[in-house]
C-alpha cells in the first residue's frame, strides 16, 4: 500500500486498536482481585513518587505567576490583593491540572511506555499471556486506574503548593502581604474552580496512561521501537493535555 | 494431542505458513526445525493461540483454539508451559519470584507450599542458590533455567521451548537438552522444541517435522530423517553435520561425499 494511504488511514487504525484495547481492559475490571497488588504497585510509582517533582514545578509555576500579575496589574488603581484572586483562580482551574499533566506525560508517560515496550519486544507479554493471564488485566488496568486515582491527588496537592509559592514569592519580593492575598483569593473564590480542575485532572490521568499504554503495549522492533515508543507517548501524551483542555473548557465554562 | 490441519498465515502480505499440518502425539517430543525465518516460531505461536491463523485450525484435544472465547483459551493455555528463546523472564522480579508469579497467581498455596514448590523446580532444572538473583546478573544458560524452571511451575501437559539451545556454549546446550529429555520422562510431559540446532534435535527429538519455503516440506521419525533421501533436508542437516552425533554422519557420509 503507498505511504500516503497508510499516513491518512493510520490514526483510523490506531483510534479503533485503541478503543478495543480500553473496552478489553474494561471488561478486565471484574478480575481486579487478581490485579490489586500491580495496582497498589502502580499507585505508589505514579502518584507517590511523582510528589516531588509535581510539587517543585506547581511551587514555580504559583511564585511566577505571582509575580507576571503584579508586573501587569498592580497599579495605584488596582488593589495588591487581586493578585490573590488572580492567582489562586489560575492555578485551581488551569496551572495545577496542566502542569501536574505535563510533568506525568514526561515522567509516567515515558515511563509506561518503555516498561511495556521492552516487556513486549522481549516476549514478556507473550510469555504472560502463554500463561493463561490476561495481559491486558495484568498489565494496562491497574496502570490506567492508578492514574485515574493519582493525577486528581496530585493535581490537589500542586494547587496547595502552587498557592504557597505564589505566597512566598509575593512575600519575598514584597509585591503584597501574605494577608492580602489570602484576602483577594477569599474575596473572589470560585466553587467551580476546584471541580472544573479534578474533572480535567480525571481525564488527564485517564488521558497519559491509557495512551503510554496502548503505545507500549503495541510496540514494534527492538531498542528503536522502544525508543521511538517512549518518546512518542510523551509527545502524545502532551498534545491530548493540551486538546482536552480546550475540549473541557469549551463544554464545561 | 494437538493437531495442526492446513494453516496460513500471512504478514502485511507476505506469507509466512502455507497450508502446514502437523500431529503431536501425546507423550511424545516433537522437534520442529527450519532455517532462521522459515516460520518455526511463527507456528510456535498458533499452538497456544499467541497467533490465530488466517486459514486453517489448531486442535488441543480435538477443541479448536481459534474459535473459541478467550476465557477458554486462557484455560488451554494453563495446560502449556513455554520457554521463550530469550527466556522472557519477568525483569521486575528476581529469579524466585519468577518462579513463583504462577503458582502465586493460579494457585492457592500458602507463601511456605510456593517455596518448597519453587525449590522443587529449581531442583529438577539442577540450580540452586539463585532464588534472590536478579535476573540481569543471570548468565544466558542460568536465564533459560530459571525460565524453564517457570514453564513446569504448574506441571503442564504440554512443554513448548523456542530456539532452546540458541546463543548458548556447546556445552550449557548439552545442559539444556539433557534438562529437556529429563523433564519429558521424568514429569511424562509432552515437549515441542522449536529449533535449527540438529544437534539437539537427535539428542532429544521422537519424531522431527521440517519447515522450508512457507511449508511443511517433511514430517517422520529420526530413525526416518537418518534414512531420508530427501536433497533439501539433507542440505539442511549437512549444514549441522560438523556437531551432529557421529551415528548420523557415518549414515550420511555418501551424500556428504556426493556433494563435496
Amino acid at each position: 500500500m503507498p505511504s500516503i494511504v497508510l499516513r491518512i488511514t493510520q490514526p483510523f487504525f490506531d483510534i479503533g486498536r485503541f478503543t478495543m484495547l480500553m473496552s478489553s481492559a474494561f471488561m478486565s475490571l471484574r478480575e481486579m482481585g487478581t490485579y490489586w497488588q500491580n495496582f497498589q504497585i502502580q499507585l505508589v510509582r505514579i502518584g507517590i513518587d511523582s510528589i516531588p517533582i509535581v510539587a517543585l514545578a506547581a511551587a514555580f509555576s504559583g511564585a511566577v505567576t505571582t509575580v507576571q500579575t503584579a508586573y501587569q496589574l498592580v497599579s495605584p488603581l488596582i488593589p495588591p490583593r487581586i493578585i490573590g484572586a488572580v492567582v489562586v483562580p489560575s492555578l485551581t482551574m488551569e496551572l495545577g491540572a496542566v502542569v501536574t499533566g505535563f510533568i506525568l506525560s514526561g515522567r509516567v508517560g515515558a515511563r509506561i511506555a518503555a516498561e511495556l515496550g521492552t516487556m513486549r519486544v522481549t516476549e514478556q507479554i507473550d510469555a504472560l499471556e502463554a500463561m493463561g493471564l490476561n495481559s491486558i488485566g495484568y498489565l494496562i488496568v491497574p496502570r490506567v486506574l492508578a492514574g485515574i486515582v493519582m493525577l486528581p491527588v496530585l493535581y490537589v496537592a500542586a494547587c496547595l503548593v502552587g498557592i504557597v509559592g505564589g505566597i512566598v514569592s509575593a512575600e519575598l519580593t514584597g509585591v503584597v502581604s501574605t494577608g492580602e492575598f489570602i484576602q483577594g483569593a477569599r474575596e473572589h473564590w470560585n466553587f467551580f474552580g476546584p471541580y472544573f480542575g479534578l474533572i480535567k485532572a480525571f481525564v488527564f490521568g485517564f488521558l497519559i496512561t491509557a495512551v503510554s499504554c496502548y503505545i507500549g503495549y503495541y510496540t514494534k522492533g527492538g531498542a528503536d521501537g522502544v525508543g521511538r515508543s517512549t518518546t512518542r507517548a510523551a509527545v502524545m501524551s502532551c498534545v491530548l493535555i493540551l486538546v482536552a483542555d480546550l475540549i473541557l473548557a469549551i463544554l464545561l465554562l | 494431542m494437538i493437531q495442526v490441519q492446513n494453516i496460513y498465515k500471512s504478514f502485511s502480505g507476505r506469507t509466512v505458513l502455507r497450508d502446514v499440518s502437523l500431529d503431536i502425539q501425546e507423550g511424545s517430543t516433537q522437534a520442529i526445525i527450519g532455517q532462521s525465518g522459515s516460520g518455526k516460531s511463527v507456528l510456535m505461536k498458533h499452538l497456544i493461540g499467541l497467533l490465530r491463523p488466517d486459514q486453517g485450525r489448531v486442535l488441543v484435544d480435538d477443541v479448536d483454539i481459534g474459535t473459541i472465547d478467550y476465557q477458554q483459551l486462557r484455560k488451554i493455555r494453563r495446560q502449556f508451559g513455554v520457554l521463550f528463546q530469550g527466556g522472557a523472564l519477568f525483569d521486575s522480579m528476581d529469579a524466585f519470584e519468577n518462579i513463583a508469579f504462577p503458582l502465586r497467581t493460579f494457585t492457592t498455596k500458602t507463601d511456605e507450599e510456593v517455596r518448597h514448590e519453587v525449590q522443587k523446580c529449581l531442583d529438577l532444572v539442577r540450580l540452586s542458590n539463585i532464588g534472590t538473583k536478579k535476573t540481569d546478573e543471570l548468565s544466558g544458560g542460568m536465564r533459560k533455567r530459571v525460565a524453564l524452571a517457570r514453564a513446569i511451575a504448574l506441571r503442564p501437559r504440554y512443554i513448548i521451548y523456542d530456539e532452546p539451545t540458541s546463543g548458548l556454549d556447546p556445552e550449557t546446550s548439552n545442559t539444556i537438552n539433557d534438562l529437556i529429555k529429563g523433564l519429558a520422562h521424568q514429569l511424562e510431559i509432552t515437549s515441542i522444541v522449536v529449533t535449527h540446532d540438529m544437534h539437539s534435535v537427535l539428542q532429544i527429538a521422537d519424531r522431527v517435522a521440517f519447515i522450508h519455503n512457507t511449508r511443511m516440506h517433511w514430517n517422520g521419525t529420526v530413525d526416518e530423517l537418518h534414512e531420508s533421501s530427501d536433497q533439501i533436508l539433507r542440505a539442511f542437516v549437512k549444514a549441522n553435520e560438523y556437531i551432529i552425533a557421529p551415528r548420523y554422519s557415518s549414515n550420511n557420509q555418501e551424500s556428504s561425499e556426493a556433494t563435496q
